[in-house]
Order: C-alpha cells, then sequence, then structure tokens
C-alpha cells in the first residue's frame, strides 16, 4: 500500500510538475538510516551553529544533517508522500499551520510531556499558531513583533512632531499623512505613512477591535464591518499618496536592505515594520535618526501582531523521539541563552554591538537581556530594544486556518481590490468572506 | 536471422532508453494526471474518488477564468511580437556582410540569462517610478506606464520583457534564411520585385516552414508560462495576494493550487484542461498551415 502511495506521488509531481514546466528544487532527501536530518533551517549565525553544536555534544551519538536553505512546500510535500520525509522541519509557524490542519505534522503533546517542557515558558501567541483543536504541533523559535518606524528628521522637515506619528486617532493620521508625503504628478517622491496593507491588514484589523478568524481558525470575519473599516481606512491612505500603481512602485524602488535605505534617504517618513528590521536599519545606516514606537489600537493600547518560526516533526518519521529531543534542545532556554552568548562574543570580535535575540522563550529572552545584553551605542538598538520586549507579551497572532494559504489569499487578494479600484471595502471584503468559507469547508471534508 | 531482423533489434535497442523514459517520465505522469483529476488528493492523505467533482469545480472558479484570459493576453501580444521583431532582426543580420557572427552571439547571449535573474532585472527597469525604461521614455516627452503595479499594465510589461529571449527565434531563422536558394532573388528582381516583394514573395513562402514551427513552439510555450512572472510577483512570500490577479497565468494557479493548497486532483484537472487547450490550438493551427505554409516541391 505504501509503495502504492509512493507511485502515486512521484507520478503526480512529476506530471504537475512537466505540465508547470518547472523542476525540482534539488536531490531529493534521502535521510540517513540513523541520525536525523533537518528540513529548511540554515546555519547562517551563531544563534543556529551554537544551539546545533550543544545538541551534538548532549547527542554525540546521534549524527545530524542540516539540510540547508528555505523551506520548500513542494519538496517537503513530495518527501512526506513518497514516505521518506525529514525528522524536522524548520518553516514559518503560518506555513506550519496549514501542514497541520492537513494532519501532515504529528502533535507533540506526549513529546513535550516526556522531556517536562514548561509550556508556560512559550509566548502563548506563538503556541496558539501551533496549536489545533486542542493539541501542540510544533515548539515555536524566533518571535517577530510588528514596530512603528518613525523617520524622525523626515518627519521634522515637513513641520511635525515626531511623537504626532500615531496611529490611535485615524482622522488625525490620515491628515499627517497627507502632510508627510510628497507628490508630484505623476510622481510619488515620499511615501508619509506606509500601513504596509494587505500584508498588515490583520494587524489593523485588529486595531479596529475585530479579528479576521475566530480562535479556533474555521469562521472567517472577513466581512465584519470593522475589518472593512479597517480596510477602507489604510487602503484610502495609500489612494491619498498618489494610488497604488505609483504607491508600490516607490515602494519596490527602496533599497531596503542597504545604507540608502527610504528611511536614510527620507523617501519614507512612518511606517509599521516587524522587529528585524531595525537591526538593519541600526548595521546599515546608524546615523539615521529613526524612533521605534508600539503601534497603538483606536483607544491607544499598544499592540502588535507576532508571527515566527517552529520546529515540526512530519508523520511517518523513523525515530520521532529522537526529532523531538532535537526540537526541544533547540528551542529550550539554556540552549538560547547559549547561542546568544556565542553571537555577541562573534559579534564583538567584529566590532560590532550586540542587539538582543528575541525568541518565542520568555525564559531565554529574560535571561538573555538581562545578563547579555547592554546598552548598544546605537539608540536605535536600545529604543528597539525597550518597545519590544514590551509587545512580545502584547502580540496576537492568528490561529491555525485550514486552508491558510487560501484565506491569507482571500483577503490580501480583496484588500489589493479595493487599492487598484476594482472593488468598493464592502463588496471586496464580502467577497473574500465567501471565498475564505469555502476554501476553509475544502480543506476540513 | 536476417539483417533487416537483426537491425530492427538494435533500432529499438538503441531506442530503448528513450522510449523507457518517454513511458515513465511522461505517459505515466499523464495517465497518472487523469485519474487524479477524478480524486480528492493532498499528498499527505491517500486519494479519495469524487467523480467528476474537480472539473465541475473548475468551471465554477472565476480564478480559472482569470489565469486562462491573463494567459491567452498574453500568448496574442507575446507570439505575433516575437515573431515579428525576430524575423526582422534576422533579415536584417543576414544581409549584413561583416559582423553577422558577432551579433549574432551578441543576440543569443540573453537566452543564456536564468529566467529568475532577468525577471528581478526587468523588476527594476520596468519600476514605474525609478525604472530606466520610463526615464527613456520621458527623454521623448513620454510619461510612462507603471508597469510593474498597474493591473492594466503588468501584462503589456511581461510581454516587453519576453522578447529578451528573441535571440533564440533569430537564430532558427537566420538558419532558415541561408537555405533560400539565391536564384530565386535573381528571378524575382529580374521579374521587377523590389525589397519588399522579394521578402514577400520569395522569403516569406521559402522559411513559412520554419516560420509555422516557430509559432506553434512559442504558442505551446506562451501558454505554459510561468518562471519569470512566478519570480517577479508571486516567488519568496509574495505566493499570495500582494500584487494581485494580473500575472496570475494559468500554470502559476495551477503551482498554487498543488503545492500552496494542497489541491493535487483539482491540479491535475486544471492539467488536462490545459492539455486539452493547447490541443485544440495546435490543431487550428496545423489545420491553418495547409493553407498558409508552403513546402518545397509541393503545389501551393
Amino acid at each position: 500500500m505504501s509503495s502504492l502511495r509512493t507511485a502515486i506521488a512521484a507520478l503526480t509531481c512529476t506530471a504537475l510538475l512537466a505540465c508547470a514546466g518547472c523542476g525540482g528544487v534539488g536531490a531529493a532527501l534521502t535521510p540517513e538510516t540513523a541520525g536525523l536530518t533537518t528540513m529548511g533551517f540554515g546555519l547562517p549565525d551563531e544563534h543556529a551553529t551554537a544551539r546545533v553544536a550543544a545538541y551534538r555534544a548532549a547527542h554525540p551519538e546521534t549524527p545530524v544533517r542540516i539540510v540547508e536553505g528555505a523551506f520548500d512546500a513542494q519538496q517537503f510535500l513530495s518527501s512526506v508522500a513518497a514516505g521518506r520525509p525529514p525528522d524536522l522541519v524548520y518553516a514559518d509557524r503560518t506555513t506550519l499551520g496549514g501542514f497541520i490542519a492537513r494532519g501532515a505534522l504529528q502533535p507533540l503533546d506526549d513529546c513535550v510531556r516526556r522531556h517536562r517542557v514548561d509550556l508556560g515558558q512559550f509566548r502563548s501567541a506563538a503556541l496558539g499558531q501551533l496549536t489545533y483543536q486542542g493539541r501542540l504541533y510544533g515548539l515555536p523559535e524566533f518571535n517577530l513583533v510588528r514596530v512603528l518606524l518613525v523617520g524622525e528628521d523626515t518627519v521634522r522637515a515637513a513641520g511635525v512632531a515626531p511623537e504626532r506619528v500615531s496611529t490611535t486617532d485615524w482622522g488625525a493620521l490620515a491628515e499627517l499623512t497627507d502632510r508627510l508625503s510628497e507628490v508630484d504628478g505623476n510622481r510619488l517622491r515620499r511615501i508619509g505613512f506606509d500601513p504596509k496593507v494587505p500584508e498588515f491588514l490583520p494587524l489593523w484589523a485588529k486595531a479596529n477591535g475585530a479579528d479576521l478568524v475566530s480562535p479556533d481558525g474555521r469562521t472567517p470575519r472577513l466581512d465584519d464591518p470593522r475589518v472593512v473599516e479597517a480596510v477602507a481606512f489604510t487602503t484610502d491612505l495609500v489612494r491619498r499618496q498618489g494610488g497604488w500603481p505609483v504607491f508600490k512602485a516607490l515602494r519596490d524602488s527602496f533599497d531596503t536592505h542597504g545604507a540608502r535605505n527610504e528611511f536614510a534617504t527620507g523617501q519614507e517618513a512612518a511606517r509599521p515594520m516587524e522587529n528585524w528590521y531595525i537591526n538593519t536599519l541600526a548595521n546599515n545606516s546608524p546615523k539615521a535618526a529613526v524612533s521605534v514606537r508600539p503601534f497603538t489600537d483606536r483607544q491607544g493600547n499598544p499592540i502588535s501582531y507576532a508571527s515566527g518560526s517552529a520546529w515540526g516533526i512530519p508523520v511517518g518519521v523513523r525515530d520521532p523521539a529522537k526529532a523531538c529531543e532535537f526540537a526541544v534542545t533547540m528551542t529550550a532556554a539554556d540552549t538560547w541563552f547559549a547561542a546568544a552568548k556565542a553571537r555577541k562574543e562573534a559579534l564583538a570580535r567584529k566590532g560590532r554591538p550586540y542587539s538582543g535575540t528575541y525568541t518565542a522563550n520568555r525564559v531565554a529572552d529574560g535571561r538573555i537581556f538581562a545578563e547579555l545584553y547592554s546598552a548598544a551605542s546605537v539608540p536605535l538598538i536600545d529604543a528597539g530594544v525597550r518597545v519590544v520586549l514590551d509587545l512580545q507579551d502584547k502580540a496576537f497572532a492568528l490561529p491555525v486556518v485550514p486552508a491558510g494559504l487560501e484565506f491569507t489569499q482571500a483577503y490580501e487578494g480583496a484588500a489589493h481590490r479595493v487599492l487598484t479600484g476594482a472593488q468598493d471595502p464592502a463588496g471586496a471584503m464580502r467577497q473574500a468572506q465567501r471565498e475564505a468559507e469555502l476554501a476553509i469547508e475544502r480543506a476540513r471534508r | 536471422m536476417s539483417v533487416v531482423r537483426r537491425e530492427s533489434r538494435w533500432a529499438w535497442f538503441f531506442l530503448a532508453p528513450w522510449l523507457i523514459g518517454l513511458a515513465l517520465f511522461t505517459i505515466g505522469p499523464t495517465i497518472a494526471g487523469l485519474v487524479l483529476s477524478f480524486t480528492d488528493y493532498d499528498l499527505v492523505n491517500p486519494p479519495r474518488a469524487v467523480g467528476v467533482a474537480n472539473y465541475a469545480d473548475l468551471l465554477a472558479d472565476p480564478k480559472v477564468g482569470t489565469a486562462l484570459w491573463n494567459t491567452a493576453v498574453f500568448t496574442v501580444l507575446h507570439v505575433p511580437l516575437q515573431i515579428v521583431l525576430a524575423l526582422a532582426i534576422a533579415v536584417l543580420l543576414h544581409r549584413m556582410a561583416v559582423a553577422r557572427g558577432f551579433f549574432r552571439t551578441v543576440l543569443y547571449l540573453p537566452v543564456m540569462t536564468p529566467p529568475v535573474a532577468m525577471a528581478a532585472m526587468f523588476l527594476l527597469l520596468l519600476n514605474g517610478q525609478t525604472g530606466a525604461i520610463n526615464e527613456l521614455l520621458s527623454w521623448f516627452g513620454v510619461d510612462g506606464p507603471q508597469w510593474t503595479t498597474d493591473p492594466g499594465w503588468i501584462k503589456p510589461g511581461l510581454v516587453l520583457m519576453s522578447l529578451w529571449t528573441v535571440g533564440s527565434t533569430v537564430v532558427i531563422y537566420l538558419a532558415a534564411l541561408s537555405g533560400v536558394a539565391p536564384e530565386l532573388y535573381e528571378a524575382a528582381r529580374l521579374d521587377g520585385a523590389g525589397r519588399w516583394g522579394q521578402f514577400w514573395h520569395v522569403t516569406l513562402p521559402q522559411i513559412s516552414p520554419t516560420v509555422y514551427f516557430t509559432v506553434l513552439v512559442n504558442t505551446i510555450a506562451s501558454l505554459q508560462t510561468f518562471t519569470e512572472a512566478y519570480s517577479m510577483f508571486f516567488g519568496a512570500g509574495a505566493q499570495s495576494g500582494t500584487d494581485g490577479d494580473a500575472a496570475l497565468f494559468y500554470v502559476i494557479y495551477l503551482f498554487q493550487q498543488a503545492f500552496g493548497a494542497l489541491r493535487m486532483g483539482y491540479a491535475s484537472a486544471l492539467a488536462w484542461l490545459l492539455f486539452l487547450i493547447i490541443l485544440v490550438v495546435t490543431a487550428f493551427q496545423v489545420r491553418a498551415s495547409r493553407r498558409l505554409v508552403h513546402y518545397e516541391g509541393s503545389p501551393r
């Protein structure tokens, strides 16, 4: 039966890939007869290398093969279907959520019980992204939150006090956007405020008191009037700045990861952004005056939207106990602390400041920022640390949604249709609601 | 054993690798795809028979219509432009007395560029605010469109980009042009034909089998277009609807359904629909070729 399924899977993948005109992504994973193979994890710095080294030191009898590279759903699914999955997968928690709902990953409840893992040390939003129908399917790793970045010099040059840039009063934000942006005919010279839609729509909806989906992930709420209002407001901010085509074109032209990034050059005044960008700015343009603030809801309360990576164990692996041991070690507070220490020392050797390590493990972060982190020479990093740490436990995340990709496509596609003027906000979100309901219903069948 | 029989065995022997490959990697998966198109299969759980439900879903899915429309528009714009441009360049190159080889190489070089690198380069060139193409247009007083962000201009932008690889068709036409007998041009000149007359009455009929071949393969390739548009608008985390559906070509939608939504049965049905569309389009082209393509020695 298993060989029949393998044959079916291989033939299906070959047929679809042949038709799609695309090849594979390299040699298929062929796990060794013993040891562990991971997929989706890389070894770019000490955060990764030191933790893998910690596992190897503790378990010298278990060879670990890290297949470096970003997680590839096509490769993973082919390996699962062929009955030869990697022992562990490492991916974005939203991506893993889709596989959890399909039954491609195995529950870890027994694993965490056996290793006496205190789940209370993990941030609840991160755990929520890995919990489906009451069972835990993954262990969270890094944790990202969204903050508000304000280019102080650019804002001041427009005659606005940087403190006034806030997401609390939507009417005031719209007026501020008009003052901060610079439109010259068909050209947009500066983005005053980028609401980061469609991507950050969950955050804007939450700021308006609405969730895009029910806590169990089964009932979309995309046509909730408060969601529609959030779509109308954020897309109007873009319309005020020349409209989506010129707005997006200018955004696409930014040297976001370079020294001449949009904040350094004054091409953008303010936007919400994931906290990783604070380090990028601090490294590439340390002299750019950028302040970090919490994103606030309409009552002025700091809120954020969390995301990040996690480890999962596919169904059908040969030795789930060993795989579990690896995931537990990689996400343990001690391991994180050792990795952060190694990272700090490596950066010091290069003469660069250590800007902290943000994990989904509250205990690890507590130790790291109490014992390892010291005020950096770059004010942006210090400001970032204070805000990000404060937001870590205030952040929400979307739960596991069956048909997660289609759900995201539904609301992002709807926001895009409003941005391009193809539909009004209410009509677009009604359509998105129908699409999401259908996709979730189909996935649950 | 007779010579014929022995040679026949050797022929089968040498053909065997290709035949085995054809059976294993083309015919087998094609049949499997047909069977799976009648199932609900997510690669994780065993396939479940659903009859013609996938085909019914396909007819009711508005995105299929959008993807087909996008693909058809791209094909209708890309194929004639590619053929006309390639033919024009090939005729010019054929007439060059010197440095023909150099220009042939230069024109073919872009074909060697990996499609993903090409897509990244054109995202910069086509940027409506800072791209070089709009900068060039502005020299002539033209306010260029937002090629990569305006839904109405995304497909024309992709067509423009697709002409980057015109060199492959140019090389084929150059080979065909060198096969046209010079005495035919001489006879045409004696009959008073000018350059256009010679091209229309001699060159085009003589190379029409080659033109037919390039139209055929370019049409099939256009209907399967994937890599460049996927890299520009759907790759690296942008797999959702951030850029809308203007670049949602049929095979991109098929790929999303297969490896994003894990609907292998539905994706198989989509693949079979595309196969049938290509079959019909090709049959139409074959039929049209009987009147338009001139083969040496055959009556016109």
